[in-house]
């Protein structure tokens, strides 16, 4: 019988930096405080760390998207390591997780140490730092298809995606609306949150519409922040300081056309078959998911998730969040327990991972899921991208 | 008032490959490459077809008709002078709805977009390129 490798591994230590809408100290900084306090955190020192990964490694474009890569760190805390890989053309964010599964298998390291930078915040002070086009330079890559079209930022593509999954699904503004107010209400209970003042449905509905039906409590907040975790080898996690999260299985398959036009399904994105290879490398289901940390880098990525998890039917999603009670933190599945990137701040995927293990490792204060959260569903990335982790407490 | 220029488009780097769907447009033509042994539109373009691994694909003019696959009306004024709001849409092609087309509709008030919508490609010229552009089709 195959013996998947994510089952040999797992979290031990989570770090996060401060997280602002506008760093006291530089990306890199913030970049070395997440890492010394997972290094910390799993009860390892730095020589004992000897791979590293990040997603999308350095990008020096001044976007903030990336501000920090594998060498930069790699030098700033002298490690000296057996492997090494950042680049994004991966299954999402939570490539650089399974490009580690991958090298602790095959032996070229035991503790590798995954980060990612976001300095978005600062960035968008001095340029607005988010156009996917720049004015007077050829427009390269696939983004070249919707270069002449006005097409600012990813908002665009993702309100063309959204607005089929409203019109085919049907869900209302008022449904959609308790993703964000269900989140800012768990990023009260969070102090590391970027918002944390409750919204209601009044504030979603005068909010600035973007692009239909994207309105501004639909998208992610850029923020400045780093966080880092470490995956280790089990057996040697299992004699570390925290109860292994051990990382049950994964998805992360490109089954369909990896493009931001000829997207096979544009309302499910690239998501259904990835949730399926995850599922198929379990004997857990749906129902033994006590809480789940979805991608939210706009609230109908998280509406995509739930379907394509198979928390509820395709374009159930609807009826499933009704009144938020469900994805509450008392409810049946506690969602974006810490606020999420719509109030927490948009530390792409890996705020969703340091939450999972807060929560997992009970150390989620006032925001804790009662009764002793096991097993976590985690996601990242839209549109032709994805990747999916069922996390389990040992 | 002063009130900035409107930006101007931003032109998308050219290969071998997609110079003929960009440049189409100066003759009228909308140039979607086929395979000429089994009639599949590659699209975006590229010299093989992976329906029947044939390599004899090549631009082949098509009628510039499709439909409204999904759009968004766009508010936000994300640069000065933008004039808002506007349309941004994937077009499935007629003749094979799986070549999706990414374009502005134009010619028309936002508020009338709306999906599966019958539309017409026109062009716009940007330098050295055509760029298409949809219209609604004209009810006869
Ligand atoms: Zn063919």
């Amino acid at each position: 019988m195959t013996r998947y490798a994510e089952k040999d591994t797992a979290i031990t230590g989570i770090g996060m930096s401060e997280v602002s809408r506008g760093a006291t100290k530089s990306a890199l900084a913030l970049t070395v405080d997440a890492c010394l306090e997972a290094i910390a955190d799993a009860g390892l020192t730095r020589a004992e760390i000897d791979g590293i990964a990040t997603w999308p490694g350095e990008r020096a474009d001044g976007s903030g998207f990336s501000a920090v890569g594998c060498a930069a760190v790699q030098d700033a805390l002298r490690l000296k390591l057996g492997w090494y890989a950042g680049g994004g053309e991966a299954p999402g964010q939570y490539g650089a997780v399974f490009n580690a599964i991958g090298a602790i298998a095959a032996g070229l390291c035991r503790n590798v140490l995954i980060f990612r930078t976001m300095y978005e915040a600062t960035a968008r002070k001095t340029a607005f730092a988010n156009a996917l086009l720049k004015e007077g330079q050829r427009q390269a890559g696939p983004f070249a298809w919707y270069a002449p079209y006005y097409t600012y930022a990813a908002a665009l593509q993702q309100a063309l995606f959204f607005n089929l999954y409203v019109h085919k699904s049907g869900i209302t503004l008022e449904q959609v609306a308790q993703i964000p107010i269900n989140q800012r209400r768990n990023a009260g209970l969070n102090p590391k949150a970027v918002y944390r003042t409750p919204i209601t449905l009044a504030d979603y509905l005068a909010a600035p519409l973007i692009a239909t039906p994207l309105r501004l409590f639909d998208c992610d907040v850029p923020c400045d922040g780093a966080v880092a975790i470490i995956v280790s080898r089990l057996d040697v996690a299992r004699g570390l300081r925290n109860p292994p999260v051990r990382i049950e299985a994964i998805g992360s398959s490109m089954q369909y056309r990896n493009s931001w036009t000829q997207l096979d399904a544009l309302d499910t994105q690239a998501q259904p078959k990835v949730a399926e290879m995850m599922w198929s490398r379990t004997d857990l289901k749906p129902a033994d998911v006590d809480i789940a940390q979805l991608y939210d880098g706009f609230t109908f990525h998280t509406l995509n998730w739930l379907e394509n998890f198979g928390f509820c039917e395709r374009y159930g999603a609807k009826d499933f969040i009704e009144g938020g009670t469900r994805i509450a933190l008392e409810g049946d599945l506690p969602v974006n327990t810490g606020g999420g990137a719509l109030s927490a701040g948009r530390l792409h995927a890996y705020g969703a991972v340091h939450e999972a293990c807060t929560q997992l490792w009970g150390r989620g204060g006032e925001r804790q899921v009662k009764g002793g959260p096991q097993v976590c569903a985690t996601s990242t990335a839209g549109g032709p991208l994805a990747g999916a982790m069922l996390l389990v407490r040992d | 008032m002063h009130t900035p220029k409107p930006p101007a488009r931003i032109p998308p780097a050219v290969d071998m490959d997609s110079q003929p769907y960009w440049t189409g447009g100066k003759d009228g033509q909308l140039l979607i490459h086929r395979c000429a042994d089994c009639a599949y539109f590659v699209h975006p373009p590229v010299p093989f077809c992976p329906a029947c691994e044939g390599r004899n694909v090549a631009p082949v003019p098509v009628s510039g008709r499709g439909r409204v696959a999904t759009f968004t009306i766009n508010h936000k004024q994300w640069v000065p002078g933008l004039p808002v709001p506007y349309v941004l849409a994937l077009v499935e092609l007629e003749e094979q709805a799986d070549v999706r087309l990414v374009g502005n509709i134009t010619h028309c008030d936002p508020a009338e977009v709306t999906f599966g919508m019958a539309v017409e490609v026109w062009f716009e010229q940007l330098d050295d390129l055509w760029v298409p552009l949809f219209r609604p089709v004209e009810r006869l």
